[in-house]
This record gives structure tokens, sequence and C-alpha cells, in this order.
């Protein structure tokens, strides 16, 4: 039954989901996006399950003392500030402080005299874009230790890479002497474009093929019940 | 010598850092601009929005976030100006539910300050975000009302002008759509533009740029990827139009000076990389 | 189940695309009656202008035709007309599109388009309930509007289809490649042999999971950023269902931080069933999985956290990234982890074969349940897949082909360029 019931589930619904991609007319037509709707209501009410591992895990370390518990306790001074603030909606009017701003609860979260509105702007924003921003660093690593000419394929990357690195600044025009710089021409930026253009966007097309046949493939091993590890159901032998 | 070399050899990874953070202040603070030379797919996408008459109807639709945001606001900057100088009525919403914080910010930043005849529900609106990605894209094909009822300041759609002139993606002139990711500019060809027969053009960062390469010509007129591309854009706008062409009103173009050292400096660490690596090499085929 | 599921899912894709063959005559039969066309009619003309206005005869839209929306649930009548000549035209600002319940009804307006449009989608009608249609021209001259109304076409009923005969042929692709899969399963299944590539990648698990277990540290699992229904995710939490049953055996530690509260709790259930079936419940706790945050750059850098605090010996990223990939695999770098990746977002593949020791590139990771497994069933999905690939080289090398001779303005050629792009692929 433990079995039965989850694989019959995923046999019905995949093999209804296919059919209704085929057949506009209701109640098939709408089916896919019905049920994208049902499982971001679903999500919606698992993260309560989430959020509630969250506080465990780190409620956890900081009761066992582990190494690095002070983290975890500003994670979740973070978890409850952001939570309140944003629920109650605290705000500020005529240099008062409200809750439910502006007074009837009707305000929108993104106005900036919320204070929710501030956290984002003065602590999310900047924290996701220093994130982002480490990318730089770590593309210059990565560049150092990985742009070896070892063999002919290393030494062709190389090449491109070096290709594109110039032809996406005023470097590739300024070096590129055969061509006047006022003057449209073969120059580096032309040739970064070309290796954009077509060798990439074959190999791209190429790699979107094959993960096209290998979804296809996963996707009808799921509904016909072949692989149901995800299931935590054991496998048939 | 040799412990020069030794060290050239095992440099370590901070020290990349080091060089890459230099690379990248020194050029902001000191303001260090090189010139812009726009690539044939910058100026085929400022063509066609040149060419667009007065009281054009675009759609442009923020699907992105913080994160992406130093790379592709440049990009929305000046596609919100290039749209407000040729007087065009503008449809804004997002697929990214902090791309409509992007939103307001441009907003602010482009109609708010540059341009006070433009009326809200009259030149421009917006109607913020909705979950769903292609969900909401398949519903405002046909009506925007469907998904939209109200707008961000919960007053009616059909209280507006706008869209008493259009109530769907169908009607629009052109979807202009900048994006980090998914939902995306994918998603807007395949169940947008394509479907509605509303040309779209695209801003992504230029890491996805490569993936949406192959939808240009046929579904795409045309794409800006990355702040490169974003800096050609204002170029192209700062040359047509003076007021723009001050480069500290650009914030890509102000950039990419940090950005061409940056690659400058990536190089120099690659052929120092290849250099100790051929030095060893021969050494090793020498003793051996 | 196998046979019985073959049978009803083979029965259920096929028989849309055998109704395929039935229905065009229906569909044109009903779509001949449902098409009405107007002569072109006698302008009437309406000057809204009360002073002197300009000379300007408008002309109407022309041969206005009005007919249900094919392929769709129903809901949407189409309307269809021809431009005014240019000499009109110049003038021309818009159509509007006017709907009535009878041709002697008031009518109002249902849409507006622009002047260079010629078509219309009516998508606020009532099935089974008939309308009447008109196009009203409306040009500007000199500040001056003037309209001109095309006659009335009708009765036009809007209904479903119940076939997309746009996507039949897609439809038989799908068909043609999963009734492949399911042939290589069977024969495999049966016991013929079958020749599978080698990919590093995926033989170097067992050895990294090795690594780990005599050096005392962990293992990371990070089965990518996405939610449960992104197949990506999906393919990585059956990897890691194999491979948690690997490290059970070993008796090692493993670590799974999660983005998404329902990915977490499909991880738990997963890890708990591996441990079971490796015969070490008792090995198995709640702190394998952790759930992290939605955020993504919250949640790599949670995982940074983790892994230097930990330190793994071995680090596994399946799944789907995105700009967070570099970032990850690089820490892993740093701390001297062997490290493995696989994602089908090529975007993300060039930073993990930069960075990472082995990469499973696109494909590879849904073949990873496949080779780490070994079973038959298995193989022969990657067999079937193979021909879904001979299949696309074929029709790519005939397109290509095809193209290129079209150039010379060679007919046939043109013809199965057009055959191909407008009706095999127009609707993928």
């Amino acid at each position: 039954m433990k079995r039965t019931i989850p694989l019959a589930i995923t046999f019905i619904v995949g093999v209804v989901l296919i059919v209704s991609k085929f057949i506009p007319h209701m109640p098939f037509g709408t089916l896919g996006e019905d049920f994208s709707v049902y499982f971001d209501i679903i999500a919606t009410f698992a993260f309560i399950l989430g959020g509630g591992n969250l506080l465990k895990v780190h409620a956890d370390t900081i009761y066992r003392q582990r190494s690095g518990w002070g983290y975890s306790a500003i994670c979740l001074i973070g978890f409850f500030i952001t939570m309140v603030i944003g629920l109650l909606k605290f705000g500020a009017v005529n240099g008062r402080i409200v809750v439910g701003w502006p007074g009837d609860w009707k305000g929108d979260i993104a106005d900036p005299a919320i204070w929710f509105s501030s956290i984002y702007e003065y602590v999310f924003k900047p924290l996701a874009a220093t994130m982002f921003a480490l990318l730089a660093f770590y593309v210059a690593s990565a560049s150092y230790r990985a742009f070896r000419a070892k063999n002919v394929e290393a030494t062709v990357l190389l090449v491109a890479s070096f290709i594109i690195l110039l032809g996406r600044t005023f470097i590739g025009k300024a070096v590129s002497f055969w061509v006047p710089i006022n003057r449209p021409g073969p120059d580096i930026p032309r040739l970064a474009e070309w290796v954009m253009d077509y060798p990439t966007r074959a190999g791209q097309r190429a790699i979107m093929i094959g993960i096209a046949l290998g979804i296809v493939a996963t996707s009808l091993k799921i509904i016909l019940g072949i692989d149901r590890t995800y299931l935590g159901v054991e496998e048939e032998k | 010598m040799g412990k020069i070399y030794d060290k050239i050899r095992n440099l370590d990874r901070r020290v990349v850092f080091l060089f890459i953070a230099l690379a990248v202040i020194i050029p902001l603070l000191y303001a260090v601009r090189f010139p812009e030379f726009p690539t044939p797919m910058a100026k085929g996408v400022f063509d066609h929005i040149e060419r667009m008459p007065e009281g054009s109807r675009v759609l442009i639709s923020f699907d992105y976030d913080p994160a992406s945001e130093p790379e592709l606001e440049p990009m929305a900057i000046a596609w919100m100006r290039h749209c407000s100088i040729k007087k065009f009525k503008i449809y804004i919403m997002a697929l990214w539910p902090l791309g409509q914080n992007m939103a307001q910010g441009a907003i602010k930043r482009v109609i708010l300050k540059d341009f006070p005849n433009y009326k809200y529900g009259i030149d421009y609106v917006n109607i913020g975000y909705k979950s769903g990605g292609q969900g909401v894209i398949n519903v405002i094909l046909t009506d925007f009302e469907k998904l939209y009822p109200v707008d961000v300041t919960n007053r009616p759609l059909k209280s507006f002008p706008l869209f008493k002139e259009a109530n769907s993606l169908k009607s629009m002139d052109l979807i202009i759509n900048i994006s980090a990711g998914t939902p995306g500019l994918k998603e807007w060809i395949q169940f947008g533009s394509d479907p509605a027969g509303t040309p779209i053009i695209g801003g992504s960062t230029a890491v996805q740029a490569p993936q949406l390469y192959p939808y240009h010509p046929k579904q795409i007129l045309g794409l800006l990827g990355g702040l490169k591309a974003a800096a050609e854009y204002e170029k192209l706008l700062g040359d047509k139009y003076p007021q723009y062409s001050d480069v500290k009103l650009n914030k890509g173009r102000m950039r990419m000076g940090a950005q061409a050292i940056a690659h400058i400096v990536i190089m120099a660490f690659i052929i120092i990389g290849n250099l100790t690596f051929f030095i060893d090499r021969a050494r090793g085929a020498k003793k051996g | 189940m196998t046979k019985k599921s073959l049978i009803v899912f083979i029965l259920a894709v096929a028989t849309p695309v055998l109704l395929m063959a039935e229905t065009p005559d229906l569909a044109s039969g009903a779509q001949q009656s449902e098409v009405v066309q107007t002569q072109q009619a006698a302008p009437s003309q309406t000057s809204l202008a009360e002073q002197q206005a300009p000379a300007f005869t408008p002309v109407p839209a022309g041969n206005v035709k009005a007919y249900d929306t094919p392929d769709d649930g129903g809901g949407s009548a189409s309307v269809e007309w021809t431009s005014p000549p240019k000499d009109a035209a110049k003038h021309l600002v818009s159509f509007e599109i006017l709907r009535a319940d009878s041709p002697t009804a008031e009518y109002s307006q249902v849409g507006i388009v622009s002047s260079s449009d010629t078509s219309y989608a009516d998508s606020s009608t009532q099935d089974k309930k008939d309308y009447w249609y008109k196009v009203v021209a409306v040009y500007s001259v000199d500040s001056t509007s003037f309209k001109a109304e095309s006659e009335a076409v009708g009765p036009v009923r809007s209904k479903g289809q119940w076939f997309d005969k746009k996507k039949g042929y897609f439809g038989v692709l799908i068909l043609l490649i999963s009734v492949a899969i399911i042939y290589y399963i069977e024969i495999i299944k049966a016991g013929k042999k079958t020749f599978i590539r080698r990919i590093a990648g995926l033989e170097a698990i067992d050895e990294a999971i090795g690594r780990a277990t005599e050096m005392g540290k962990p293992i990371i699992f990070v089965p990518g950023i996405m939610d449960m229904n992104d197949v990506q995710t999906v393919a990585a939490i059956i990897v890691l269902g194999r491979i948690a049953k690997t490290i059970a055996e070993y008796d090692a530690k493993l670590l799974v931080p999660t983005s998404h509260s329902l990915v977490m709790t499909t991880a738990k259930e997963t890890v708990r069933e591996a441990y079971t079936t490796a015969g070490r419940p008792d090995a198995y706790s709640d702190d394998i999985v952790t759930y992290l945050t939605d955020e993504q750059f919250g949640y790599v850098a949670g995982i940074n956290g983790i892994m230097v605090r930990e330190k793994p010996a071995t680090c596994l990223y399946l799944g789907s990234f995105y700009a967070e990939s570099l970032i990850l695999a690089e820490v892993g770098n740093s701390i001297g982890a062997i490290q493995i990746a696989g994602t089908a977002q090529p975007a993300q593949l060039p930073f993990f074969i930069a960075a990472c020791d082995y990469t499973l590139i696109g494909e590879e990771l849904f073949a990873a349940s496949a080779y780490l497994s070994m079973e038959p069933r298995q193989l022969g999905s990657l067999k079937g897949q193979d021909v879904g690939k001979a299949i696309a080289m074929l029709v790519i090398m005939l397109g290509t082909l095809a193209a290129t001779i079209a150039v010379f303005g060679v007919g046939w050629a043109q013809k199965i360029v057009d055959f191909l792009t407008e009706k095999v692929f127009a609707a993928i």
C-alpha cells in the first residue's frame, strides 16, 4: 500500500499531464498550469517543515554549544526579527512607530516607510549583491588554475577565452591594429561575436538536445515506476 | 630567483583576489573610462526602438533581483529612458518577486526624475509582480485583467486609459524583457512573443546570453548580453540624445572601465600560470 | 506493473495521435461552415468632426472572416481581414473589433488592435453561442477621426477542440522516442547485452566515497537550488538514494543541505530508505538532511560555511544550479575536496568543468542513476535515448542539406525546409 499508492498517483498524473498537452479542450487545456499552482500551494505549506527544521537545527547547536553556535544565534535572531517586522508591518507614521502600517494594515509592503522594506534595502540587497560579486574573484582564481595549454583542446579553449576576454572590452578594439579604430571590420570584438554566434551556439544546441532527451527518459522512468528511489520506496528487483 | 619562481608557481589564491579587488576598485574610484564601439547587435536593438512611432505600446518585464542588478540595471534604465524619450506607452510588470522592486527603482530614477510630464495610467503603468512564471504569460497573452485586476496602487486596470487601448499581450507593439534566469527571456519567447506575434527584445546576464543566442534573429529581434552590451546601448542613446551623453549618467559605461582592467588582470594571471606550466614541463623533460 | 503500465501508457499517448487521422475532415468541414466571408461592402462612413472636415473617404477593412479559433480549448473566436489600400492605409490608426449576439443587436467593442494587425482573437466568447462581428477601421486625418465599418459576419460559434493538430508531429516524435526507450528496456531485461560508454565522473563516485571514509571526513551532497518540480532535482534525489546506500555501507558521514522544504522532506525519505536497505537504519539521523534557505545566495553562503567548518573530503553537486555554481566549486577546491558536479544547465557547465575534478554534462546527470545501479531496465532507457539522438541527427542533417540546396532555388528542397519549420517544429 505504502509503495503502490504513490506509484499509482505518479503514473496517473504523469499520463494525464502528457495527454493534456495535446488536448486543448477543457478540462485538459489548463491542467498543466493548474497542477503548477497546486504544486506552489503545497510548497508554500511545506515551508512550515523547512522553517521548523531550520529552527530545530540551530536551536540544537546553540543548546549544545557546538562550534559555530554564535552564527546559529545570529541566524535565529535575524529570522525572528524579519518575521515579526514583516508580519506585523512595523513602520513609521509622522515619527511614531505603528504596527500594521499605516495603521489599517493596507500599506504596500514595499513602501519605504515600512521597516521590512528597510531590511530588504539595507541588509538583503547588499548581501545578495556581495555574494554575486564574489564571482568576480572566483572567476579569476578558477581561470588561473584551469586555463593551462595541456593539450590541443585545452589550447583551443585558452585561445577562445582570450578572444572573449579581449573582445568584451575596449582593449579588443584597441589591439585590433588591422582595422581602423572608428570603422567596423573583422576586429577582435567581431571575432568574439563570431565565437559566441557559431561554435558556442552549436555546442549549446547539441547539449540542449541531449538534455531534452535525458529529461524524456527520466520522466518516463519516473512515470512508469522504474525509478522510484525519490519516493523513499525500495526498488523492484 | 628560484624562490620567486616557486612563489609564483604556488601562488596563493588570495593574491589573485587582491589583484582583482584592486583592478576593480581603482578604476571605479578614479573613473577610468574607455570609448565604446557598439556592435551590430546593440545597434540593431537601438534602431528598432528608434524606428517605432510615438505612442507605441511597450511592455517591459523586470525579471531579475538585487544580485544581478549591477549587471542588468544599466540596460533597464537605458531602455526606460529610450521608451520615455520616444513617448511610448509603457506597461511595466515583473515575474520575479524582487523584480517589482527593481521596476519601482527604475521608475523613480527615470520617469519620475526626468519625465515629469509622463502621467501614470495614461503614459505608463506598473501592474507589478504575480507568481506563476510562464503561467502568468499564458494568461496575459489574451487578457491582462484575468490575472491583474488591479495595479500596484490597488486601482482597477480598467480605470486606466492605457488598458482601454490594449488589454492583452497581443495588443503590444514590443516586449522588452530583462532577465537573470528562470522565469525569463526563454519563457517570454516561447509563451509570450511567439504565440502573440509580438516582437521581443531581451537583456540578460553575460553568462545566460549564449543560451539565448539560438533564438536570434527569428524569435528575438535582439539581445543585450551583459554589462558590455548595456554600455554600448548607453553610448548609442547618448549619441542620439545628448542629454544622456554624460558618462556619469550611465552606470554601464562607468563600470566598463573596471571590467576592462579586470579582464587584463585575469589574462595576465592566465599567462603567468601557463608560463610556469611550460617551464615545469620543460624542466621535467630535461630531467627525464 | 511495468508491462501493464507500458500498454496503458502507449494507448494513452497513441490515441490522440490516431485521432489526428480522423479530426481533420471534421474540423475542416466544420471550419468551412463556420468561416463566413463578407464581400467588399459599401463603406458606412461616420465622420466625427463637426467642423469642416478634410476631404477623405474612409475605406473599411476588406475580406473580413470570422471563425472558431482552431486548436484551442474553446471560448475564442478569430477575426481576420485585409488592410485597406495604401492610399487610405497611411492614415490608418487602429482597428476596432465589434461583436453582437445577433446581426441586428447593438454591437459592443471587444478589442482594438494597431493598424499593422490583420487579425484578432476574441477570447471572451461563450461556447455554443452565436456571435456576429464587425471590423471598424479608424483613421486620423488632420486631427479628425474617421471610421469605416465593415459588414457584419456571422454566425460564429466557438468550441473547444479535442486535439491540437499543430502538435501532431510533435506527438509522433515523442511517441517514437518513448516506444524506443520502452522497447530497449524490455529487450535488455530479457537478457540482451549492451555497450555503455564509460563516464569518468560516475566511476569516480565510489573512489570519492572511499577517500572520505579513510580520511574520516564527511561527504556533502548538494541537490541544486530548484524545487521538486524540476526534473534535475528529481534526478539528483534519485542519485542521492543510490549514493546514500553506498555511504551507509562504508559507514561514512553524509551531509545534505537543501534549499526547499519539499526537497528536504523527499531527501529525508530517500536517505532513510537507503540506510535501511543497506542494513544500517541505526546510522541514519535526521540531521543528515537539513534545510537552509530558499534564497539563492543565502543557500550558497550557508553551504560554504558548512564546507569551511566541516571540511568534507568529497563534494557532490548534482542538480540544477545557477550563478552560485562557481562559488560552491571554488570553495570546495580551497578546502582540498574531491568534487564531482552534474547539471543540465548549459550556462553553468563551463564553471563546473573549470573548477571541479569531474563533471557530468547535461544528459549524463540523467544517466547517472542507470550507471550507478547497472539495472537492465535503467540501461535500456539509455539505449532508447540514443534512438532519440539518432532521430535528431538525421533531421538536422536532412534540414541543413535541404536548406543549403534551397538557397539555389530548388523547389523540393524548399518544401522540405517549410515542412520541417512550419509543420514539424512549429508547435515545439
